[in-house]
């Protein structure tokens, strides 16, 4: 994935702006605080990821989420660069779990179908194996040889019982199938 | 007092990090720790919270309900595993609500989270039940010729709210346990930042950026070793470090440790007792510092 203008340039437009949209997310768990950022940017200076993109600023996205500028926000590229340090949940001196709020835009927007790859793969190899990667037959076999027991199984049947229901995996699997 | 314990792998390590299993098996042992395989395994679920918080409550809570039946506490060797099973048990013990829903989804295996599971990473088991008094009297080939650098990440101290261990902003336990194994831990620019490991698939361009920003403060202070506790942090300088030396023109050179594997050096046990091996970095050099200082 390319990093793109996410925090696009262009002038809002008023049609653009769901006024909604933060009451919304005030209530899902992680972005209650959303409403007392005050700007104050000490996320975005405080930022591993922000010091080496040229896009990815969290006072921004949180600006325009407050906006309700959903649809922007949710389509960017950019918010999928958080590495998910909570360095800005620690230090927001509104106590705003930034990291979070973070997160819940990503599951909507994952909701909206934009995932990518590289969580596709991983949700497909939970599914099949319990791990998270595909882990190599011959890693498994050089255990013994390393002196170590042998791996725990994952239990793909119970696993996917357990996961009935949750829209994100069914609607990565259907996916999957048509391609 | 001898301690036993559940051992949750998590994914990385099995998948590419086995010299991190292996030194802290040897270490634990040796250190009275006691390990027990989990009856089965899932994914933590932190790689899907981006993508489904849902999806990760579940499988966090598929995993401590499973601990749960087999009344031991849980001790993780990614403090990526070990902050998310905390979260989610201190999650989910707090709301009751939350609770039922994701009990529901675990009914349909047979399973029931009660919130009784106690998850600790390695250096928490090691400062806390094992004690810094009983491991530097393990050790017996003191490494007082080292000088390393040590990066703890952020999962194991982040988000504080939750973790509430050590400093995050002035971290001192893995310190505290380089400095018994008798090496020096010098401080150096940044040492708390990320390292960019969880940004890789998204971006690589970004995320080499980050571990390479540490490695120049690392070469900066002349550490011999860069010390981890994370696979993916270890990931990102040891087999990185050839890649990000080759996209940026630069040159490093600089080992990168699993705790473990040092405090077993320490603990007098071979590098290739130790899974040295499976090391990317070339690490002869340290320990040619090392065989000098003993002798």
């Amino acid at each position: 994935m390319t990093e793109n203008t996410a925090t696009s340039k262009e002038p809002i437009k008023a049609s653009e702006i769901d006024p909604k949209f933060k009451y919304e997310l005030s209530r899902m768990h992680g972005s209650e605080k959303l409403l007392r950022c005050f700007q104050c940017g000490t996320c975005t200076s405080d930022c591993p990821v922000a010091r080496f993109s040229d896009t990815y600023r969290p006072r921004t996205i949180i600006r325009m989420a407050q906006l309700g500028l959903k649809e922007r926000v949710l389509n960017s590229d950019t918010l999928w660069l958080c590495a998910a340090c909570f360095t800005c949940t620690d230090r927001c001196p509104q106590g705003i779990e930034v990291a979070s709020v973070i997160r819940v835009l990503r599951n909507l927007a994952a909701e909206k179908g934009i995932v990518p790859q590289v969580f596709k793969d991983q949700a497909a190899c939970i599914l099949e194996s319990g791990y998270a990667y595909k882990i190599p037959e011959l890693r498994i076999k050089k255990r013994e040889t390393q002196g170590l027991p042998p791996l725990p199984k994952g239990n793909p049947e119970n696993i996917r019982k357990t996961l009935k229901g949750v829209k994100f995996l069914e609607k990565t699997e259907k996916e999957g199938e048509q391609a | 007092m001898s301690s036993k314990y559940l051992i949750f792998l998590g994914c990385a390590v099995p998948y590419r990090v086995s010299s991190y299993e292996i030194s802290a098996r040897k270490v634990l042992a040796k250190l009275g720790v006691e390990l027990v395989e989990m009856p089965e395994f899932n994914c933590c679920g932190l790689p899907l919270d981006p993508v489904s918080h849902e999806t990760m409550l579940i499988l966090a809570a598929r995993n401590l309900a499973l601990a749960e039946q087999t009344g031991l506490s849980i001790l993780t060797l990614c403090p990526g595993c070990a902050g998310t099973l905390k979260k989610v048990n201190k999650t989910l013990k707090e709301d009751k609500e939350l609770r039922e829903q994701i009990n529901a989804h675990l009914k349909e295996s047979g399973l029931e989270l009660k919130g009784t599971v106690e998850t600790k990473h390695i250096l928490q088991v090691l400062t806390e039940e094992v004690g810094l008094e009983k491991i530097k009297n393990a050790v017996v080939k003191p490494l007082t010729m080292l000088k390393v650098a040590e990066h703890v990440g952020c999962h194991l101290l982040r988000p504080k709210e939750v973790i509430g261990f050590d400093d995050p902003e002035d971290p001192q336990t893995l310190k505290k346990l380089i400095e018994a194994t008798g090496a020096t831990c010098l401080d150096y620019i940044d040492e708390t930042e990320c390292c960019g490991a969880p940004s890789v698939g998204v971006s690589d361009k970004v995320a080499l950026q980050l571990a390479r920003d540490k490695l120049n403060h690392v070469k900066m202070v002349e550490a011999q070793a860069l010390i981890t506790i994370c696979p993916f942090c270890h990931i990102m300088f040891d087999t990185n470090e050839l890649r990000i030396e080759r996209m940026f023109s630069e040159t490093y050179g600089i080992p990168v440790l699993h705790y473990p594997q040092l405090l077993g050096l320490a603990m007098g046990m071979t590098p290739e007792e130790l899974a040295f091996n499976e090391l990317r970095v070339d690490t002869s050099k340290m320990l040619q510092v090392i065989k000098e200082g003993v002798n």
